[in-house]
């Protein structure tokens, strides 16, 4: 409850005695860059795999003949777009965007190059963290659109290669009772998720004190933090938005 | 002249400065000496703003620098270098970009400006040839001669640094506080220096204070520092045989 308080405070100190705007139009271009190259190969490998691997259990399960083959390329993009893409992107951003966040901020506590900021008389917090955090809320919502696309190709792929559905029905199945607002769903949950990750990566590096071993254990503590966060913003939204 | 009055702070209901009174002349390197978690560094950082004190006030030139409101705080602040134990550069820039840092930020200079002035304050530590090195690729003394740059880039008309040679060789040792030294001489700065090795001691304590368990409880000289009386200067400065036998 207290690190909460805590970490409401950092966020608002965030907004105020800023620097010149473009500083941070540099800084976040940066961060956004660094972001981007170091997630995307991760986020096409898990994506188009669970997509496959959704095409495939949805297609073992669906033996009514009843029920038209169609259905599986339909329960794919469900799936992808609502859930896989945006929560499953998100875990494991969590992992690699997260400790990447505390453990640079850490270090940059404990070799006291956060204090040469505020010696300066640069708000360090603000100046560190506010690119970081813009950067996800931009990087990551593009990353999860990509992560979409690439499960629902990842589902077609298997679908082809498995036998078990054609490029027509698939096309077919993709497209018939497309609820556009699941696009718009899954990127506010992007945004959210994008903001949670950032800001309590940044929160768990920017307090640690002591040395190499707390830099280690605040970049743990950043990954399990946002990764719970993450499950718990998408609980919470679903139960929101979806009702 | 950076003045402070009568700071005490308490950490966690522990007492770590108490009632600290002293006066740092400028043009001259004082020192701040004591063995280790006696609240050196506490000192340095309430006197730069780092830490706030529970009481009393630091005057800078007479300027209260604790009552001090946000625009006059980052006046004096913008006067004020400070080299850190480990160097603190930035470690994603280079040694040209990190000394070049404090006037991208803080000042309204020229490109070409900032450019002469960070060549100028490379050349006058010596490493203008390690201009376009990352900290990572520079030695532990390479990295303070670059905090030195940066600490002086904007004219600092006050310079702090603390522990300016824990992790060097002797001889670098030497050769940092000689630079600390010059420095503080050519451009008539306020300097303090934080440190518990003799070596500097003798060589550029032109005023320097004695930190014991949180009271400062020793002022004086180099000159007179080893004729000292009190029993806790003498027990930290004697503590060597070396130092003993210098004195006999
Ligand atoms: N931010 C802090 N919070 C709590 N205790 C602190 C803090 N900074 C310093 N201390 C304590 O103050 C004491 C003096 O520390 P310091 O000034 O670093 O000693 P030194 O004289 O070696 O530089 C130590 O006991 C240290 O644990
Ligand atoms: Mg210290």
């Amino acid at each position: 409850m207290k690190s909460f308080g805590k970490y409401m405070i950092l966020m608002s100190t965030l907004f105020v005695r800023r620097e010149k705007f473009s500083v941070y139009w540099k800084l976040t271009i940066d961060e956004c860059i660094l972001i981007g190259t170091d997630s995307i190969l991760i986020v096409a490998i898990v994506s188009s795999f669970i997509g496959a691997v959704t095409c495939i259990q949805t297609a073992a399960n669906l033996v009514s003949p009843l029920v038209p083959i169609y259905v599986v390329a339909s329960v794919v993009r469900e799936m992808s777009i609502l859930e896989l893409a945006p929560t499953f992107t998100c875990v494991v951003l969590a992992g690699k965007v997260g400790s990447s966040i505390a453990g640079q901020l850490g270090t940059m506590r404990i070799t006291e190059q956060v204090d040469a900021l505020e010696v300066m008389g640069i708000n360090s917090a603000s100046y560190l963290i506010l690119p970081k955090i813009l950067a996800s809320l931009i990087t990551i919502p593009m990353l999860v659109t990509f992560a979409g696309l690439l499960a629902i190709l990842g589902g077609y792929t298997a679908g082809i290669l498995g036998n078990i559905i054609s490029t027509q029905d698939f096309i077919y199945g993709v497209q018939i009772d497309f609820n556009e607002f699941n696009v718009t769903f899954a990127l506010i949950k992007a945004f959210v998720f994008a903001f949670l990750i950032s800001s309590i990566s940044a929160f768990e590096g920017y307090f640690t004190k002591g040395g190499a071993l707390e830099v280690g254990q605040s970049s743990t503590s950043a990954v399990v933090k946002s990764c719970i966060a993450v499950l718990v913003a998408d609980l919470s939204l679903a139960q929101l938005l979806l009702n | 002249m950076i003045e402070c009055k009568n700071i005490n702070k308490t950490f966690n209901g522990k007492q770590i400065l108490m009632d600290v009174s002293a006066s740092f002349e400028q043009g001259k390197t004082n020192l701040i000496i004591g063995a280790s978690g006696t609240g050196k560094s506490v000192l340095l950082k309430t006197l730069v703003g780092l830490v706030h004190p529970d009481s009393g006030s630091v005057l800078y030139d007479g300027r209260d620098f604790t009552l001090a409101d946000k625009e006059e705080k980052q006046v004096i602040r913008r006067e004020i270098g400070m080299l850190f134990q480990g160097g603190a550069l930035f470690d994603s820039k280079t040694v040209e970009e990190n000394v070049l840092f404090p006037l991208d930020m803080l000042s309204e200079m020229s490109k070409s400006e900032k450019e002469d002035r960070v060549q100028f304050c490379l050349q006058r530590v010596g490493l203008d040839h390690a201009a376009k090195l990352m900290p990572s690729e520079i030695s532990g003394g390479m990295a303070k001669r670059v905090g030195i740059a940066r600490a002086i880039v904007m004219n600092s008309k006050y310079l702090y640094c603390d522990e300016p040679n824990s992790g060097l060789d002797p001889q670098t040792s030497i050769r940092i506080d000689n630079l600390i030294q010059e420095i503080t001489h050519e451009y008539n700065i306020t300097t303090v220096v934080v440190t518990h090795d003799m070596n500097s001691m003798l060589e550029i304590g032109e005023n320097i204070i004695f930190m014991f368990k949180g009271q400062k409880i020793w002022e004086g000289t180099k000159d007179n520092i080893l004729g000292t009386d009190v029993k806790d200067l003498q027990n930290f400065i004697f503590a060597s045989k070396l130092i003993r036998d210098m004195k006999n």
